[in-house]
């Protein structure tokens, strides 16, 4: 029985607990009262670090941090005579009104900006709360269109957002197949009931067959759901050519597990923003049921050294090197890079720095930074395979480290 | 009445905060403690004076925002008309649940189950139909100004909750003075002697269920207007549903202050959590739980009723000293 | 779509499936039945059992189905001491009380996971979990028909103890008459949390019997604990058949209504039905006249 233990040993054990994360953050429970008075620039972190979605809040503020410890360590902002950032924390608790009770308290702290939120509803609760200081906000991840729809002049998001993510996805799709001489005719589609199963599926749903494909049947699930037995039955009846999964990392693991049980392999698993499909956790975890799925989703730049210098970091901590933290590192690289362009924290005039941004310090596949009415347009997703046992990037292909494999080996 | 006047001081009170509070994390706070003060107020009538314990009254909040917010984004009716309606819908909806279990006998746990049942089985509608937008939610258009119900300043909108919880004190206050009230709390002490005495108990119920259903149908409705995004777990999810007995039983069942005070204390209760634990998560709510637990342990009958015990005990001990000293 | 070759395997998954949700709900019919509260408290204590297996698993490599002679005892002890020294103190009594501070252990408990143990999903790979026995029309996994026996196993264990000991008559004695139970001697303090260790052993004997086919985080109980509300009022509240069948019931009723409806909208059949059974039968099933 022993030769099974994996080299799980106490340290690590003890790692991924509380003094792990004390450890990590470098925040332990000290009252924010007592926090350092410097002449620092406060930065408000805010993360659904409680509750149903503690663990991508928990990764979203490692990242922040880690940026922060990072611009600290090198000096400060220059152009303010060296001022060092002074973390301001917050948690969501994972539901809007929790953000916008620390929105409120952030602003009283007199925060210069707000990087963070992650889920979508907590993000538009958030962009809301603060839009009455003028207070300029940043999106971590929310994906959610109207995030930046709604006319609001302090939301930022660097990161891309749900159209452009589907389209990009279906776009590379298509390519994937073409270029594998078209074997994939039928599809399954998979997905969480919430914002972006639901968007995503319709979308798919729309285009798919003007490409060629036919979808055989949508299968929408809650979170969390316990058993995907019956979902598997239906894709085993049906025999896909691909399925595409939209799901978060627990119901992606179940989902795969019980394909693995009921032998199931379709000619390609292709994920779009699915939660396991593109996470190290995942391929640690579950290599054989990993192998050769694909996935659109937000991901570094793979030959960008900062980006695997920061990643060598975070697993060195004893964590996962997951999207919530590189996207979380470069919002704050990007509003501390508008802070010093500004040479204030004067609030609007961040506003305005953000607006002018062309930050290119950050660690992510994008093209040039760019916002217009908030959304960063050189933000995109890029395609990843799980290939010898770790995650590649292969497309597009400016940032790709890896061709694609289609369809899957037997 | 002699009745109104303990109401109209604490309103009094409470209405002139924001003249000497400036902060608005304060006020935030506030609006949504007042609010689940209200939705408590409305789970207290049927719960604390009918004794009937609900684990379901997300249904009647959730009904409130979504009617509201749907009415306005998807039908463009205005936004004080669909508070109204949002009303409306919540003690229809209270009607149907009420009717359909109370003429089938359910009691005790059995009762309160099935309102869980209810609630969840809305949610889970709510979560695909596409009227309510499915899994994205439902969003309302940010239109600051006083046509759309939303304002620029926090301090509207906690006067405004502040109205709608005095509207609450006022009604709890009527029910106690009143005989559909003494039917009421016949029934909570013992449902087959009053239905031996003639009460209709059945009818009774449903009639303080609807009024239950409307006012947190109310606190429903001003949600949506104060946070402007809704989706199932939010309107239907649990987490109201138990903030709306938690207050009460807290703050003490069957009394006109009682959600009130539960909630000024539960919420600050958590901040004060979070001030002890600082940024560890987690902690903050394990923090919260304890003293959540030594309240309700040195409080069973509610703070109310530990107050009321606490005013007893001290005039026993004056009467006493005054017969062991004689005339003091 | 509703062929035999999906609509059987469906109801055998179904069956497995609903085993699991009957022993989670057989600890809260236990609890029920004699305390007379639901215990909020169940989902967290379902996560703090799935801590300990995992734990159990990592750090001295002991697997499941043996943690289970390890954990139930544990964690009677545990439901044992909460109920006797803070659950029942506490409330003095008053049933509503109990439900707060039922309600308060399981936002303690859960919240300390995370504090201590963060919120990552965690899984362990046993070489037999994805072993499947093959019927032709489909694979059943392995951990999951053995947790099917051994519920049933616990369902006649609890079953003998409740007819046969002295604990379990005395048990049955406070159920139906507290009173008169007090009056002949019986301590109920010490009956009620013996109760209250029971029912958490349950629980966590379902822990082991999950963990080969499923995950764990800190909120991960309260997925099942709804479902096992559920059961155990549709089997009658304190019915320890009525939670076994109920439970097997429910299972199936998932299944197929996931299969029908999606497995969005399919979940709202256990509540439908719920519901339904409770209009018709207020006690539930298997439950005594109120």
């Amino acid at each position: 029985m022993s030769d099974r233990i994996d080299s799980f040993s106490r340290r690590k054990f003890l790692a991924t607990t509380a003094l792990g994360a004390v450890a990590a953050t470098g925040s332990i429970a000290m009252p924010s009262v007592l926090r350092a008075q410097g002449a620092g620039v406060k930065l408000g972190v805010l993360h659904p670090v409680s509750g149903a979605l503690s663990y991508s809040g928990q990764q979203g503020r490692l990242g922040a941090m880690l940026a922060i410890e990072e611009i600290n360590a090198a000096g400060g902002i220059k152009a303010l005579g060296g001022a060092k950032i002074d973390t301001i924390l917050g948690d969501a608790q994972s539901t809007p009104d929790g953000g916008t009770a620390e929105v409120e308290k952030m602003n009283s702290a007199g925060v210069a900006a707000i990087v963070g939120g992650y889920a979508s509803s907590i993000c538009l609760a958030v962009s809301q709360a603060a839009a009455r200081y003028d207070l300029p906000y940043v999106v971590d991840v929310g994906v959610a269109d109207n995030i930046v729809t709604r006319g609001l002049k302090n939301t930022f998001r660097f990161g891309p957002g749900f159209g452009v993510i589907a389209k990009t996805a279906l776009d590379n799709l298509v390519a994937i197949n073409n270029q594998a001489g078209k074997p994939a005719k039928t599809v399954m589609i998979v997905h969480e009931d919430s914002l972006f199963g639901s968007g995503l599926a319709k979308l798919l749903n729309a285009q798919l067959p003007q490409q060629g494909f036919q979808i055989l049947e949508t299968i929408p699930h809650p979170t969390p759901t316990r058993d995907f037995n019956n979902v598997v039955l239906k894709i085993k009846a049906q025999n896909p050519d691909i399925v595409i999964p939209a799901n978060y990392y627990n119901e992606y693991v179940l989902l795969a597990r019980t394909m693995q049980q009921q032998q199931i392999k379709p000619k390609g698993i292709y994920s779009v923003l699915g939660g396991a499909a593109s996470s190290y956790k995942f391929v640690k975890e579950f290599p054989e049921a990993a192998k050769y799925i694909m996935d659109c989703n937000h991901w570094f730049d793979p030959r960008n050294a900062q980006a695997l210098a920061l990643k060598k970091k975070v697993e060195e901590k004893g964590q996962f090197y997951t999207y919530e933290v590189y996207m979380n590192y470069s919002c704050v690289l990007l509003v501390a890079d508008a802070i010093q362009r500004a040479a204030s924290a004067d609030r609007a005039k961040v506003t305005a720095a953000l607006e002018s941004s062309t930050f290119a310090g950050h660690v992510m596949p994008y093209a040039a930074t760019k916002f217009v009415n908030g959304q960063n347009q050189g933000a995109a997703p890029v395609n990843t395979q799980v290939l010898d046992n770790d995650i590649k990037v292969i497309l597009p292909p400016a940032f790709a480290n890896a061709k694609p494999v289609f369809p899957m080996p037997a | 009445m002699k009745g109104i006047i303990p109401i109209a001081a604490v309103i009094g009170v409470l209405a002139a905060v924001p003249l000497v509070v400036q902060s608005n994390a304060t006020l935030n706070f506030l609006v949504v403690t007042l609010l689940i003060a209200l939705a408590g107020q409305g789970w207290n009538i049927l719960g604390g004076y009918g004794g009937q314990y609900s684990f379901g009254h997300a249904a009647f909040f959730g009904t409130g925002a979504y009617a509201s917010a749907i009415l306005q984004v998807r039908y463009g009716v205005n936004a004080w008309i669909g508070f109204a309606a949002g009303i409306a819908a919540g003690a229809t909806v209270g009607a149907i649940i009420g009717g359909l279990t109370f003429r089938s006998g359910l009691r005790g746990s059995y009762f309160a189950l099935v309102t869980l049942a209810f609630a969840e089985v809305l949610r889970i509608v709510a979560s695909v139909a596409p009227v309510t937008g499915a899994g994205v939610g439902t969003l309302i258009k940010l239109d600051l100004g006083a046509q759309a119900f939303q304002f620029q300043s926090r301090v509207v909108f906690y006067w405004v909750i502040l109205t709608l919880v005095a509207v609450s004190l006022l009604i709890a206050r009527l029910l106690e003075r009143s005989r559909f009230g003494v039917w009421l709390i016949a029934v909570r002490e013992n449902e087959d002697a009053a239905m031996a005495l003639g009460v209709n108990a059945t009818m009774v119920k449903f009639g303080a269920m609807v009024l239950s259903a409307a006012i947190t149908a109310a606190a429903g409705c001003f949600y949506a207007q104060y946070f402007l995004f809704i989706d199932a777990g939010i309107a239907y999810g649990t987490w109201i549903s138990i903030d709306a007995l938690l207050t009460p039983i807290i703050g003490g069942v069957g009394t006109v202050f009682g959600p009130l005070l539960g909630a000024l204390v539960v919420k600050s209760l958590g901040e004060g959590a979070k001030l002890v634990a600082g940024d560890a998560p987690g902690l903050d709510l394990v923090v919260y739980g304890i003293v959540l637990v030594l309240v309700i342990w040195f409080a069973p009958r509610g703070l109310i009723g530990a107050v009321v015990d606490a005013r007893k005990w001290l005039l026993r001990r004056a009467s006493r000293s005054v017969r062991e000293t004689g005339h003091d | 779509m509703l062929s035999p070759t999906i609509l059987i395997p469906a109801i055998l998954n179904g069956l497995l499936t609903g085993a699991v949700y009957a022993l989670v709900a057989l600890g809260l019919t236990l609890i029920y039945g004699v305390l007379h509260i639901i215990n909020f408290a169940h989902g967290a204590l379902l996560s703090a059992a799935l801590f300990a297996t995992f734990f159990g698993y990592h750090a001295f490599g002991l697997d499941p189905y043996l943690a289970i002679f390890l954990l139930a005892p544990a964690f009677f002890a545990l439901g044992y001491g909460l109920q006797r020294f803070v659950i029942g103190p506490a409330s003095h009594g008053e049933d509503r009380n109990m439900l707060l501070v039922t309600l308060a252990i399981a936002v303690i408990l859960e919240n300390a996971l995370l504090y201590v143990f963060r919120a990552d999903t965690r899984t362990i790979n046993l070489p037999y979990a994805f072993e499947t026995i093959d019927f032709g029309f489909t694979f059943l996994a392995v951990p999951r028909v053995i947790g099917f026996g051994v519920v049933f196993v616990v369902a006649l264990l609890l079953w003998l103890i409740m007819s046969w000991t002295d604990i379990g008559k005395a048990i049955r004695a406070v159920a139906k008459e507290k009173l008169g139970a007090e009056l002949v001697g019986i301590d109920v303090a010490h009956v009620y949390a013996v109760t209250f260790g029971l029912g958490t052993a349950c629980v966590a004997i379902a822990a082991c019997l999950l963990i080969p086919t499923y995950y764990l985080n800190p909120q991960v109980g309260n997925a099942f604990v709804l479902i096992a509300f559920t059961i155990v009022v549709l089997g009658g509240m304190g019915s320890v058949p009525g939670a076994l069948i109920g439970g097997l019931v429910i299972g199936v009723v998932e299944s197929l209504s996931g299969l029908i409806l999606g497995e969005s909208l399919g979940q709202i059949g256990i509540f439908l039905i719920f519901i339904a059974v409770l209009l018709v039968r207020p006690s539930g099933l298997f439950g005594a006249r109120a």
